[in-house]
């Protein structure tokens, strides 16, 4: 393998055959850069639909009601289903072991927010402590709700990033008071949210003070909870949707909603969605595969091809090395090795050029379902080892035609 | 050198077989230069294929050297040209896309010599046929005449045994023939033996004993009063 006089007689019987040479290496050199940047590409859609479930956890649950749409037990459809206090702290009892997080939500959607003269129309939610977790909040300042301010109903508020950036610019929000609808309320944190820009205009206060302010009584919109995970994925999305079930199947006991009507009662598992999205997301990588292994398929085909012609156009000269002395093994040798070589160095240019063309592309993709377009070191080295068996597979058959060549049938003269 | 004895071959032609060679008893003492005659189709080239390893008899026994030639794997066939014989041909079947010093090295190259090792000694029988100016020149840069001398060297190269000529002057013009001739009788000369597959007579007066095939028999095997080619030219 690393003997220099096979290598020079490599070069230059690929020299000779410059152009055919060329054609296959173009061959198996745009297969594998195909399939590098569909890999690429597979993996940036991953990372792109990872990050829209990062805005929120994974593992969440919510429950928000709506109108009737059916009779039940002599009720009339078009009732509107309204979740109280109660019904929140029914559940948490209830499934107080299988629950990690929770939180009531009490929310108005355009809320004018003034500080000094800025102002703008924000989504204004009242929620639990526990919310921040729910919804994936990171603290940039201050802190979150605590249990405190939920027992007294302070006017505290906790704004999104972006709320931060409008009204108060560069200045610092914690300990400043804001109004709402008029009411003074103070900022004691600052959070991000990975959703972005949508999930960080929003203002967080204490269920209790919402209610209270918004003549909210003791009324909820929705829920929501977050489960605890088990390490296996399917078995967590299993236990995910008993408990979504059973919530639903509860709240339509409660307030006499038919069993199958859909529009009363919503139960949103994002664990579920996150299954089938994962799912897809693995189909596709899984198709993006076979066009890329395929492609390369095609290439080795030509390489092999190639080597076949190679081999019938050099049986004469196969037939003078043999009459010299040249071992069948030295004959296969020599075929496997060019195979090997021509599907390596095509190969590795395609790898290399798709990476760097992932690269480039990378930035300027702005997109979010497709997030950093890469392909990783273990793929890489993957793709690596099916070239060099590929060039192995496609120098096998025709360095076993040259060996079997009769140097008398060769070296025949017409 | 070489021993044959009740050597029998067929071919098979469809349903048909051609009884090639109907048992040839024949032996070459080291050193002699010996012709073999014969029309087309007498059995001549094939003997030269069995007595090379590139073909194997179907009856009677061959002895090289004191080595008995038999069931031969293509491994050992190839070992065995490599370290006994030395080929020459009617085209000259030298690789086109190396240049006559490579050329001359391949054996040398087989037999697992050192690249330096292979050059020099490769030079040195460019020098022995009259090329070491023409080291580096492609075949198709070179004269029929130059390119069989190539091919000469090249046979010389792994220091064989036994050289075996297929009508080496087939492709030749007279003058160059005789040329060619004259070198193959120098080569003999310092001890080699060598057979020479002709159908040229004037070639075969060239050497020391001709033998005459027909329908794969030898019908007659004489020595003769050597004509060297030194004389014609």
């Amino acid at each position: 393998m690393f003997d220099i006089e096979r290598w020079q007689e490599i070069f230059e019987t690929l020299g000779k055959n410059k152009l055919q040479t060329f054609l296959t290496m173009v061959s198996v050199f745009s297969g594998v850069l195909i399939l590098i940047i569909l890999i690429g590409f597979s993996n940036g859609i991953q990372n792109g639909v990872k990050s829209q479930f990062e805005q929120d956890a994974t593992n969440r649950i919510f429950i928000r009601t709506g109108v009737t749409t059916k009779e039940y037990k002599g009720l009339n459809s078009g009732r509107y289903i309204q979740m109280h206090n109660s019904d929140f702290e029914g559940i948490n009892t209830k499934y107080e072991d299988q629950i990690e997080y929770k939180t009531g939500i009490y929310n108005i959607w355009g809320g004018q927010v003034t500080y000094k003269r800025e102002n703008g129309n924000y989504r204004i939610e009242g929620a639990h402590p526990e919310q921040q977790f729910i919804e994936n909040a990171s603290m940039v300042a201050g802190r979150f709700i605590n249990e405190d301010d939920v027992a007294e109903s302070r006017k505290i508020a906790i704004i999104g990033n972006q709320i931060k950036q409008d009204l108060f610019k560069n200045e610092d929000a914690v300990g400043e008071m804001i109004q709402v609808f008029g009411i003074n309320f103070k900022v004691v944190g600052v959070y991000s949210d990975p959703g972005g820009e949508r999930e960080e205009t929003r203002v967080f206060i204490p269920l209790p003070t919402a209610q209270q302010v918004f003549n909210g009584s003791d009324r909820i919109r929705s829920m929501a909870y977050t489960i605890k995970m088990s390490d296996n994925f399917d078995e967590a999305v299993g236990m995910s949707m008993a408990l979504a079930k059973s919530f639903e199947d509860d709240i339509k006991t409660k307030y006499s909603i038919a069993p199958d009507d859909r529009s009363a009662v919503r139960v949103n598992n994002t664990l579920e969605e996150a299954r089938k999205i994962y799912s897809l997301i693995d189909t596709i990588a899984a198709v993006f595969w076979f066009i890329g292994i395929g492609t390369i398929i095609a290439g080795v085909v030509g390489v092999g091809n190639i080597m076949l012609i190679v081999v019938k156009e050099r049986t004469k000269e196969i037939g003078i090395r043999k009459a010299l002395g040249a071992l069948p093994s030295s004959i296969i040798g020599m075929i496997l090795q060019e195979a090997i070589f021509i599907t390596a160095i095509a190969g590795f240019s395609g790898l290399f050029l798709g990476v760097i063309a992932l690269n480039i592309a990378s930035p300027l993709i702005d997109s979010d379902f497709i997030k950093f377009p890469r392909v990783n070191f273990a793929t890489s080295i993957t793709i690596v080892m099916i070239i060099v068996i590929a060039g192995a597979l496609a120098g096998y058959f025709p360095a076993r035609r040259a060996a079997n060549i009769r140097p008398i049938e060769a070296l025949r003269d017409e | 050198m070489i021993e044959i004895q009740n050597l029998h071959k067929s071919y098979q032609m469809g349903s048909n077989s051609l009884h090639v060679l109907k048992g040839i008893d024949f032996s070459v003492k080291e050193g002699e230069l010996v012709s073999i005659m014969g029309s087309s189709g007498s059995g001549k080239s094939t003997l030269l294929n069995i007595l090379g390893m590139l073909d194997e008899a179907d009856e009677g026994s061959y002895d090289l050297d004191g080595v008995l030639i038999k069931n031969l794997n293509e491994k050992i066939a190839a070992q065995y040209r490599n370290k006994f014989l030395g080929f020459i041909f009617q085209s000259f079947n030298l690789i086109n896309y190396k240049n006559a010093l490579d050329n001359v090295s391949m054996p040398l190259y087989y037999q697992g010599v050192k690249r330096s090792e292979r050059t020099d000694k490769a030079m040195h029988y460019l020098e022995k046929v009259g090329l070491a100016q023409w080291a580096h020149h492609l075949p198709s840069e070179l004269s029929g005449g130059q390119k069989q001398r190539v091919a000469i060297a090249r046979a010389l190269a792994s220091d064989p045994k036994v050289l075996l000529a297929d009508e080496p002057t087939g492709a030749l013009d007279t003058k160059t023939s005789y040329e060619v001739m004259e070198l193959i009788q120098g080569i003999n000369d310092e001890g080699k033996t060598i057979l020479v597959v002709t159908h040229e007579p004037d070639i075969a007066e060239m050497t020391k004993r001709i033998v005459n095939l027909k329908d794969g028999r030898i019908i007659d095997d004489t020595l003769v009063n050597q004509v060297k080619a030194s004389t014609h030219v």
